[in-house]
């Protein structure tokens, strides 16, 4: 149950962000956030932004070349989902939204899988518990809910997990994420309701979005910390969600986190965001790049070097290709399909459907002899 | 001893959580309350706070929840407390508890039981007597049960949450008090079997839930005009059992519809449609629909102006066999 004897004062975000990595790679420890990581985990971190960017390149090409209906791209926001991903323990659970292509990649999701939703195929391919990675979910925020009664069921079960949902800026004006906070404050459950606030729903700005001082703040009407980092630094945001995780799993309860950060690219290939933001602003955001000041840090320490550039650059590629291999021309396979899953027991009139799709699938393989799967 | 339909759903409840530790019970004010109809009373004292617990006032939230729970490996037994009240929810259970499923390609599965109080007939303010039947069968990856009878209380209770399924049950709430001596538990038919509750040569009577008490009762009636009266509880509504209705209007020739709900695109529509696709040449008159009327459900001093009742079945009955 709720303490309702916490002093709301130790709830407060900082007056700023987190912030532990410069842009130019000059690293300011902390001792509220110890990093604890060694250099190939640096590397790591590094490496999964670089191979991020890549893939994530690869999808906006693919759906140029008509091979994707649309794609929601996560170029800018790197940082935020690997560093946040990076914290998490194997069996802690990932609810993502649909742009979380950074933090899957950290789960080992299979990223070809993933995009059979943007171009179509099938609606997700991805087993959710293989990875502790749920699906993505398109209606904004509601995933928050699924994430925080997974978390009660961990609770029931004495399983000590950790639970994060991603949203972003938007989705915190939902009526889900809302009600969702509103359970796990009262239920002390390990969620960690991760925002990126990426600046802009679409074409909406942050202040048109909220009048809360900071996203942050809004925690504490939920009676759960409100943490605040710069999203960019992958670093800062490692160190400030494990420690919520920590907390989480040590049963001290939900914790929000607000990353800062900004959506290079359009909200989703079919956006123009020339209609609502100006290139000044986007050249100014490019200044605080995620990968730029990792590979500066690594540089800086006689972590970089031609080698890893090129071993990195060939897992990039090889992940763009496996990408580009399991989307390109992919088949949307049997339709009958359709009717496999809806019901674990299906009946009656159900199947009836079923039969009239299979006999107008068979009369059209009869009568022009096309192919139909 | 007899026991009620609230009574024989508590018992339902009870007998699932006691045979399957995974079973959850959750809604507003079910816990130490017993919810406001008592369909949950002294499940909390129990089986305790874990298993049995007051949520939130939260609709969208208990069943977002619910589908969380699911997916842990519980089997969760959520209650709306309210017809009206499952508004909030709709985009969790339409846009998710639905989908889900089908969207995982069977991975996912989500065992949930959507309790919904429904119905008029018991004077409540406005929002508390709604029938949104026709939403939930509408929506693929939904099954969606209504007891008309104590036993189907208890039995399809049972049997909604032992299926890996979502179902929505609803529950009539003007039929909680209905009373019957059955011993429990109980095994009736499965669900998706519609039941022929009283056998007739004229008319088939089709309905569910709160008006297989009506219908019976213009059964009765009807009698006394000379008119013998087939009443099918259908008790599922999505599937909905063809073949037995089927079967039932080539025996009579004739076939009317019974729902509470507003009748413009109500399960009434999909019922004539499959009549009149499997057994046109069987029927005598036009399928006709006995329903409540195309306006928001009335205040509580009209509702009986609004629900079908034995004399609307009654008119029915006489204009289909006028034909």
């Amino acid at each position: 149950m709720a303490d309702h004897a916490i002093d709301p004062r130790s709830l407060l975000p900082p007056d700023e962000p987190v912030h532990l990595l410069d842009p130019d790679g000059t690293l300011h420890e902390d001792d509220d956030h110890p990093l604890e990581l060694d250099d190939e985990q640096l590397r790591e971190l590094y490496r999964f932004m670089v191979v991020t960017r890549k893939v994530d390149r690869e999808a906006i090409n693919l759906q140029r070349q008509g091979q994707l209906g649309v794609y929601a791209s996560c170029m800018g926001q790197e940082a935020a989902q690997v560093g946040s991903a990076y914290a998490l323990a194997e069996d802690d659970w990932i609810f993502p939204s649909y742009r979380e292509l950074g933090a899957a990649l950290v789960r080992k999701v299979d990223a070809a899988g993933l995009l059979h939703l943007y171009r179509g195929t099938w609606l997700s391919d991805h087993d959710p518990y293989a990875h502790n990675f749920a699906l993505m979910s398109i209606p904004i925020g509601t995933q928050a809910l699924h994430a925080t009664g997974l978390a009660m069921g961990a609770q029931r079960d004495g399983n000590a997990i950790a639970v994060i949902t991603y949203f972003g800026d938007g989705g915190t004006s939902e009526g889900d994420p809302h009600e969702a906070m509103t359970f796990a404050g009262v239920m002390r459950s390990p969620v960690i309701f991760f925002v990126q606030n990426n600046q802009y729903a679409i074409s909406v700005p942050l202040e048109k979005q909220t009048a809360a001082p900071t996203l942050a703040h809004k925690a504490v009407g939920y009676g759960m910390p409100g943490y605040r980092v710069d999203g960019n630094d992958v670093l800062a945001t490692y160190a400030v969600t494990k420690r919520a995780v920590e907390r989480a799993r040590r049963g001290e309860g939900p914790a929000f986190i607000e990353a800062m950060t900004y959506r290079m690219e359009a909200h989703t290939t079919s956006d123009d965001p020339s209609r609502y933001r100006t290139q000044e602003e986007l050249d100014e955001a490019a200044k605080t790049d995620p990968i730029a000041r990792m590979r500066n840090l690594l540089t800086q320490r006689d972590l970089y070097d031609e080698e890893l550039e090129q071993a990195i650059d060939e897992q990039a590629k090889e992940t763009a290709a496996y990408v580009r291999a399991g989307i390109y021309d992919a088949s949307h396979g049997d339709p009958l399909e359709l009717f496999e899953h809806v019901y674990v027991d299906p009946t009656g009139h159900f199947e009836d459907q079923r039969e009239q799709l299979r006999a107008e699938l068979a009369s059209s393989a009869d009568g022009d002899g096309e192919e139909v799967a | 001893m007899a026991i009620t339909m609230a009574q024989a759903i508590n018992a339902a409840l009870r007998d699932a959580m006691e045979a399957d530790d995974r079973v959850l019970i959750f809604g507003e004010d079910v816990g130490r309350l017993g919810g406001v109809f008592r369909v949950t009373d002294g499940l909390q004292a129990t089986f305790g706070e874990e298993r049995c617990f007051d949520t939130p006032l939260a609709e969208s939230g208990i069943i977002g929840t619910a589908i969380g729970l699911a997916m842990y490996g519980f089997r969760p037994v959520p209650e709306m407390q309210f017809d009206g009240f499952t508004y909030p929810a709709f985009e969790q259970i339409v846009s998710h508890l639905a989908k889900m499923p089908n969207r995982s390609r069977g991975t996912v599965k989500l065992p949930v039981t959507v309790r919904i109080p429904y119905g008029g007939g018991i004077g409540a303010v406005e929002h508390h007597s709604e029938s949104p039947e026709a939403y939930w069968a509408h929506t693929a990856g939904l099954k969606v049960m209504t007891p008309g009878t104590p036993e189907d209380g208890y039995a399809m209770m049972r049997e909604a949450i032992a299926m890996d399924d979502p179902v929505i049950f609803l529950e009539p709430k003007r039929r909680y008090w209905m009373k019957s001596d059955a011993e429990l538990p109980i095994t009736t038919q499965p669900a998706r079997e519609a039941v022929v509750r009283r056998e007739g040569t004229d008319v088939s009577v089709f309905c569910y839930g709160p008006m297989v008490r009506t219908a019976l009762e213009a059964a009765d009636a009807a009698a006394d005009e000379g008119w013998s009266l087939e009443v099918v509880d259908l008790r599922s509504l999505s599937p909905l059992d063809t073949a037995t209705m089927v079967a039932s209007v080539e025996r009579t020739g004739r076939a009317i519809v019974v729902h509470e709900a507003a009748m413009t695109l109500g399960m009434g529509a999909e019922i004539a449609a499959r009549i009149q696709e499997r057994a046109f040449y069987h029927l005598e008159a036009p399928v006709l629909r006995a329903t409540g009327y195309d306006t928001p459900y009335p205040p509580a001093k009209l509702e009986e102006f609004w629900l079908p009742d034995v004399d609307r079945i009654l008119d029915m009955v006489e204009r289909s066999m006028s034909y």
